[in-house]
């Protein structure tokens, strides 16, 4: 806490707009005290890539399916390969947790937030669910309005104290419980070789290795044979909602086109660079083709749910196009993990 | 994906006006972001989402106007809640709170149940009794 005097409404907080709120925010929050990490580069260090197909958590009687790691855990794992000291903190209740949030900004320091993007009234309406596990930085205050980064967002914008006080204390799964964190020690240099290594190798293990069917390449697998039978087992129109949703998981909001797929990608061609491998950047390059394999068969989905087709040859189509996605997500990561780097 | 090839479908429900970030190649392979107003997949999808709720909406709003159900499944449908997480809004186990969904036993709610549910929907009491 070496710079406490200076007034909260003077934080100079560089915003750039990214397109995962959480790889974003760590981009964001690093720069402001003078650690260069691009949003990718974030994402890779903490092993944000995945896949996970899970029937029985369903979100509004709707399976659920991620192309990324648990919310939390790319920040975690990048501020520890990094050795950036993080003061994290939960509230039992709102106000504690904006009294907290006060201090902190008048000490000078943007703050992470954890929020129900429900309840933030800037968030485009058609985006307002209750999805509980969205970042963005606090970085002053304008009267009674809190000043925001939203990673998400083109510009910098404002809260009003009551929205985000309901934002950081929406109830569910999993309750933010006003979860705020803001680095405490930044070293002034890092080198980013063995982090990119420590990255890559989790990603390769998290894809290759879990051995549960609903995780990694064979969470893919699992969800195409399952996609199938959704006309005979669910009907055509939960069918379609569940398509819908495999959908939106992978190009709604945050994840940089193809579920994080090109995210991924950018990253390994950065990696290249830092550890002068060229093998990175050839992986890098099939995997934007991957990604483009992903984008067709949300395009080709797409058409399904707008015809709602009754027509059960559609859905066994899109299932042969996740199996090529495992497919060649399965080679593209044992290539990955022999790589010697 | 190339960079010209970022789809820009501008036709979604928040007219346009949101624009988000995309990684795609520039004509040397190098990785770019660049921003994009939306796609036609993702929209149908959304709008179909949508279109769900409303019609969940529409449907609880009937039953409640013929007195088969409570309120409260119409403002759970409304505020997209599920019964889980309106049971923690309202701090009661899921049980009661599908008792309250029998227009019986919500006519007989004490007000300070029916502000905890008027709270979570963020509305007055009035307005969670006589739905319009």
């Amino acid at each position: 806490m070496d710079e406490v005097l200076e007034v909260m409404n003077d934080i100079q907080f560089n915003h750039e707009q990214t397109a995962h709120c959480e790889s974003g925010v760590i981009s964001n929050i690093f720069r402001h005290y003078g650690l260069h990490i691009s949003e990718p580069m974030a994402f890779g260090i903490g092993a944000g890539i995945f896949f996970g197909h899970l029937p029985f958590v369903k979100v509004n009687g709707v399976p659920g399916t991620t192309y990324r790691v648990v919310p939390g855990a790319i920040f975690k794992r990048v501020c520890k390969r990094l050795g950036v000291k993080i003061e994290s903190q939960t509230f039992s209740s709102p106000e504690k947790g904006m009294e907290a949030l006060d201090r902190v900004l008048e000490a000078g320091r943007p703050v992470g937030l954890l929020s129900s993007v429900y309840y933030l009234p800037y968030f485009p309406p058609a985006y307002r669910f209750h999805f509980n596990a969205h970042n963005l930085v606090a970085f002053g205050k304008d009267g009674d309005n809190y000043r925001i980064s939203d990673p998400i967002m083109e510009t910098v914008t404002q809260i009003d104290a009551k929205s985000l006080a309901e934002a950081r204390f929406a109830k569910g799964f999993p309750a933010p419980r006003g979860k705020m964190y803001y680095p405490v020690q930044v070293p002034e240099k890092v080198s980013l070789e063995q982090p990119i290594r420590d990255g890559i190798k989790q990603a390769c293990s998290d894809m290759l290795n879990i051995p549960l069917p609903m995780f990694g390449v064979k969470g893919m697998r699992f969800l195409a044979k399952r996609l199938k039978h959704y006309p005979e087992k669910v009907g055509d129109r939960k069918a379609v909602l569940y398509l819908g949703n495999i959908i939106r998981m992978q190009e709604e909001i945050g994840t940089g086109g193809a579920g994080f797929r090109f995210m991924y990608a950018a990253f390994l061609q950065e990696a290249a660079g830092v550890l002068k491998r060229e093998e990175l950047s050839e992986l890098s390059a099939e995997l934007t083709s991957i990604g483009d394999t992903w984008r067709n068969f949300a395009f080709n989905a797409g058409r399904v749910c707008k015809s709602r087709s009754v027509n059960n040859v559609s859905y066994a189509e899109l299932s042969e196009m996740l199996m090529q996605c495992a497919a060649e997500e399965e080679v593209l990561f044992r290539k990955l993990s022999k790589v010697k780097l | 994906m190339k960079k010209e090839e970022v789809p820009q479908d501008g036709n979604n429900m928040h007219d346009g006006t949101f624009k988000q970030l995309f990684y795609a190649t520039d004509n040397a392979g190098q990785y770019v972001p660049v921003t994009s107003v939306g796609w036609e997949p993702e929209n149908v999808a959304m709008q179909q989402a949508w279109e769900e709720i409303n019609e969940r909406v529409e449907k609880a709003k009937a039953q409640v106007l013929a007195g088969e159900i409570s309120p409260v499944v119409y403002y759970m449908e409304k505020t997209i809640m599920d019964l889980p997480l309106l049971a923690s809004y309202v701090g009661k186990f899921q049980w009661q709170v599908k008792r309250h969904m029998k227009p019986a036993v919500f006519n007989k709610l004490s007000d300070s149940m029916l502000r905890k549910y008027a709270a979570a929907f963020k509305v007055s009491v009035q307005e969670l009794k006589n739905i319009k």
